[in-house]
């Protein structure tokens, strides 16, 4: 077995038993890394040195005994998490030239379990995007199909494990950028109840829908990661101060008598049929498995793109505007203080984070704030609490990740409301600031993986992971590789 | 015409808390530039602002002595707008509901008891960075942006438009000055920026209801400064109204120098600040049992402890409020009553000899070397008769140089009083014997050469003698 | 047309963009589509309906207020474009 092909699990089992060292485990995806990047695309910056530093250090602690699930693992993660001492761009050439001086405190737990850094995935620039094709990298490419988008904004994130360039990364997921591309690429992506991971260190895109979670192989290590990045973090007021649940202890309890709801507004006449098929199927499984399924309704289903779209844009116009050319990033050269800012930022930012930006600076501007920033927070409140009536009567909702497989790179890049409304299943649970996850359920005719996602309760993270691992267990989707 | 100019005062508290509102950076004052920095306070990406919990205490102690309410569940918002002294972009400050709403300071007016004005809110916020320029090593004419300052925390505290002349604002603006360094909140220092002032000035003719238009003047860092720029904006509005021009609402920066008003260009765009709840803060909740704790905790302030000083301590108003100028005062008056002082006369030492020797020192009465202990025990060795009012203040002094207590240097130094008829007399004796012109003098009815005699016995007898004694044996004595 | 082009330029002088006058025109279109879609929130009945900032109920968070050390001057500086000594280094800022 390659070593790039292997789990969490598989690799940590290998480890353990020192029939391989972290070295040659971060050698192999170094190399693997290097032969697969020119087709793909998922790193913005390699860090070979760092990790091979870092796989000493592993290496040093398992001849100890001190081997943690996640010593000595080769991951990368999304360029959105700031690494002390390593160029962190956020897919932005405004931040082409910045070094942190400090680490996120999601990827300081990994690190301090003894993972290993591979490097900086790309991402759409500022998070801000479907498709990953908003970098100032260059796009990413989907490992099933290079002519196709990977999902995005955490598209890298997804590639990377994918392509088996590593062995579990970190994504942030706003509006369904860690599920859409797991689903894309054929992976598990999780994204944790709001407040559930800190998000210290993780640059922002729109702060009360952000949230940290992993991309793996499988449930199991998912799982895991989860375990690792959990838990309240003082220097995040929004992180949540309750118990980090035993995520892997729970993971075989099976779904006998799971109640499973199926939204309605989840089932429209435009879902494409391979997708549908999918769906179809993996309610056939889970009540083989011995769970209930109730039709439910989220009746403003319809209204959280819109909803999501002013929420996010007016949080990111705010967020962004620390990108002055003052303290980091990008300066130009100007006349004067106000054509500083005007220069560098319209040179910093790409075309995307502009039209946020400007939609966002419009919702809250003088005279629109209330018809458009507080409407939207209150049909916020409306959307979750759909959510919180269909919890009443089911313990996790079974619906598509996305409308269809993964599109054509360049496809929607020029109709930005078609890009927006792509994200229709994911952004309502960053709306209710619930947990969902997204795992492999299938293919289309041509080849690209399908994707089902599990809403859970609010910290109903467990419940999501059981019926995750359930599936896979009973389907072998999650075992198919990409043939790059 | 008449007019009635209307002033509103929006005054930043800089709270004393040893670390800013939103990170753990040291406040101190005087710090290299930027050295006092961290990755929240420098707007750094990813970087996020968890509250410090004092400057919530400290906004609750700041609402309970102004009478305002506590606002149950309050909010943070951005206040969004670009300027390099400001790292996120944003202000994080409060929009809608504040910490304290509706509260009121009664100040006393010259032809009223009191007058009531209103204090709209109470607000916690950051504060931005501090620019320099002209100051900067290298080429070009660039300014120089420093953040130590970034996120310090204050509290802006809004009046209503209810003062009406600068004399009003003036005794209202010290009156929160007193409160806030009374609740040892704000170090009340106006030179280093730590109580700043910003007035909203407009005029409308005497009987109208209606507001003129409003110039709001920054930058007002004295009490005298504030009464120059209010006044001199008052009378440039009317002036401007006279010749038939109308005012435009905008931001006037006042120059000390020049003691005038004038429009700050940069801030003339009109502002856009795009408030709302910053996510990245949780609401504030603050339980009735937590102000209630608050409450409880809140000293005596200073009004209270004025009417308490006149009630029960029989002090004249005037030497009350003297001695509530500043808590450290108060309390040491009142330490030096409970250690069995006279009140009017510890009053008198600390308002006469303390004070000066503080003023000729350049120091505070927290760092007075003479213990109100100590000066109940002066003031008790003069009211016992064992050393005169004249030798007490020699006393005094050797108190404040050594640090000794007042009977040990009266002791060492033979200060005792001389109330002995008969030493005193022989004194007398022979003074008059020495000055038997001035005897005749006195004799034959020119009775002002009697200070003469009392002088030359209080210095034969090194000012020790007993002045009362003095003063009857003389009396007898020359009267033959 | 609910997004003029003047509409455009108040607003990228708010959030201190400079456009194009390609860029203008763009945005002045494509924003005008997405405000026309978000139109539809107008039809939801949201009286009484009270604002969510955070969906998961959270309230005091809070620090001790205990001196953290600070980063230092050199990493605070050390991203900086332009620096002057121990300042960050602006275009002239006029008051």
């Amino acid at each position: 077995m390659n070593i790039f092909d292997m789990t969490i699990h598989e690799l940590h089992a290998a480890l353990k038993g020192k029939q391989i060292s972290s070295r040659e485990a971060t050698v192999a995806m170094l190399d693997r890394i290097e032969t697969i990047e020119p087709q793909v695309g998922s790193f913005i910056t390699v860090t070979s040195e760092q990790a091979l530093t870092a796989a000493k250090s592993a290496d040093e602690r398992i001849a100890r005994g001190e081997c943690h699930l996640l010593t000595g693992i080769p991951m990368a993660i999304k360029d959105i998490f700031l690494t002390e001492g390593i160029r962190t761009t956020c897919g932005s050439r405004i931040l082409n030239n910045f070094i942190p001086p400090y680490s996120a405190s999601s990827w300081e737990k990994l690190r301090d379990r003894g993972a290993v850094l591979l490097g900086k995935l790309n991402q759409d620039e500022f998070a801000m995007g479907s498709s990953n094709e908003s970098s100032a990298f260059g796009i990413t490419r989907n490992p099933w199909d290079t002519t196709c988008i990977p999902g995005g904004s955490s598209g890298g994130s997804a590639a990377a494990v994918a392509a088996r360039q590593a062995i579990a990364t970190l994504g942030t997921d706003t509006g369904g950028s860690i599920r859409q591309p797991a689903s894309h690429c054929g992976c598990v992506g999780l994204k944790p109840t709001y407040g559930r991971v800190s998000r210290y260190g993780v640059i922002a895109y729109a702060s009360s829908l952000d949230q940290v979670g992993p991309l793996t192989r499988d449930v199991a290590d998912c799982a895991a990661m989860l375990e690792a990045i959990a838990g309240h973090d003082p220097r995040d007021s929004t992180s949540v101060n309750t118990a980090v649940p035993d995520y892997t202890a729970t993971l075989k309890g099976g779904v006998k008598g799971l109640k499973i709801g199926l939204p309605k507004e989840y089932y429209i006449e435009g879902l494409d049929p391979d997708v549908q098929r999918a769906m179809d199927a993996a309610i056939e499984t889970y009540r083989r498995l011995g769970a209930e399924f109730v039709d439910i309704s989220l009746p403003h289903t319809d209204y959280a793109v819109a909803t999501y779209y002013l929420i996010a844009t007016a949080e990111a116009s705010s967020n962004l505007a620390r990108y002055d050319g003052v303290r980091f990033g990008h300066r130009a050269e100007a006349d004067g203080l106000l054509d500083m800012y005007a220069k560098s930022r319209s040179e910093g930012f790409g075309t995307e984070v502009k039209r946020r930006i400007m939609l966002g600076t419009y919702a809250l501007s003088s005279g629109y704030y209330d018809a458009y920033y507080v409407k939207a927070q209150k049909v916020r409140t409306l959307i979750m609490n759909d959510f919180i009536a269909a919890f009443a009567d089911v313990d996790v909702l079974l619906t598509p990740v996305a409308p269809t497989p993964a599109f054509k790179i360049g496809e929607k890049i020029n109709d930005p409301l078609q890009m927006y409304l792509s994200d229709i299943f994911t952004i309502p649970v960053n709306l209710a600031g619930t947990c969902a996850m997204s795992l492999p359920a299938g293919f289309s005719a041509s080849g690209l993986p399908i994707g089902l996602q599990l809403i859970g309760k609010p910290f109903g993270e467990e419940t999501v992971l059981r019926a995750g691992y359930a599936f896979e267990q009973a389907t072998e989707w999650h075992l198919r590789k990409a043939a790059i | 015409m008449k007019y009635q100019p209307v002033i509103g005062l929006e005054v930043h508290v800089q709270l004393k808390t040893d670390t800013k509102i939103f990170c753990g950076c040291s406040t101190q004052f005087g710090a290299e530039p930027n050295s006092q920095t961290c990755p929240v306070c420098l707007g750094l990406p990813g970087a996020l602002p968890v509250l410090n919990k004092k400057v919530v205490e400290f906004a609750i102690k700041a609402g309970l002595s102004t009478n305002c309410s506590i606002t149950p569940r309050s909010i943070f918002a951005r206040k969004n707008y670009f300027y390099p002294d400001l790292p996120k972009g944003y202000q994080i400050s409060q929009f809608e509901d504040p910490i304290c709403q509706r509260g009121w300071l009664d100040i006393p007016v010259e032809g009223q008891e009191n007058k009531r004005i209103g204090i709209t809110r109470i607000h916690m916020e950051e504060d931005a960075g501090k620019l320099v320029h002209g100051e900067l090593s290298g080429p070009g004419d660039g300014s120089g942006v420093d953040l130590n300052r970034a996120c310090t925390p204050l509290l802006e505290v809004v009046s209503e438009p209810d003062l009406r002349s600068s004399d009003e604002a003036v005794i209202y603006l010290k009156q929160l000055h007193q409160i806030v360094t009374w609740l040892g909140i704000c170090d009340g220092n106006m030179e280093e920026g730590s109580f700043r002032c910003d007035a909203n000035v407009s005029v409308m003719p005497v009987g109208s209801d209606t507001l003129g238009t409003r110039a709001e003047i920054k930058n007002v860092n004295s009490f005298k400064f504030v009464k120059q720029a209010i006044e001199y904006e008052i009378q440039r509005q009317i002036d401007l109204i006279e010749d038939g021009g109308t005012i435009v609402q905008e931001t006037r920066l006042f120059d000390p120098n020049s003691g005038t008003t004038r429009s700050m260009r940069s801030k003339e765009e009109a502002h856009d600040y795009r408030y709302f709840p910053d996510p990245d803060l949780v609401p504030l909740v603050i339980s009735n049992e937590w102000v209630e704790r608050s409450r409880q905790k809140l000293p005596e302030l200073p009004g209270q402890r004025q009417q308490r000083f006149i009630d029960d301590l029989g002090l004249p108003r005037y030497d009350a409020e003297v001695l509530t100028a500043s808590r450290a005062l108060a309390d040491y008056f009142e330490a030096g009553v409970a250690a069995g002082g006279n009140a009017k006369a510890v009053g008198n030492w600390i308002m006469g000899e303390i004070t000066r020797a503080l003023n000729d020192r350049g120091t505070s009465i927290e760092t007075c070397p003479v213990t109100p202990v100590q000066l109940a025990q002066l003031l008790k060795l003069i009211d016992t008769g064992t050393i005169s009012g004249k030798i007490a203040k020699t006393v005094f002094d050797e108190m404040w140089q050594s640090g000794k207590a007042p009977q040990t240097i009266v002791e060492e130094q033979g200060l005792l009083q001389v109330s002995d008829i008969s030493a005193i007399e022989s004194i007398i004796n022979d003074i008059m014997a020495a000055n038997a012109g001035q005897v005749e003098e006195y004799r034959g009815g020119k009775e002002k050469v009697f200070g003469f005699f009392v002088g030359q016995v209080m210095k034969a007898s090194k000012g020790k003698a007993n002045p009362t004694v003095v003063n009857e044996l003389l009396l007898n004595k020359l009267k033959g | 047309m609910m997004m003029t082009v003047a509409d455009v330029e108040y607003v990228a002088r708010l959030a201190r963009l400079e456009l194009t006058a390609g860029e203008k025109e763009l945005f002045a279109g494509q924003m005008d589509a997405i405000l026309g879609y978000v139109e539809k929130l107008r039809g939801v009945d949201t009286d009484g309906i009270v604002p969510t900032s955070h969906a998961v109920p959270m309230e005091n968070a809070f620090r001790e207020d205990e001196v953290r050390p600070s980063i230092g001057l050199e990493k605070a500086l050390a991203n900086a474009p332009h620096v002057s000594g121990s300042f960050f280094a602006v275009p002239k800022v006029i008051e």
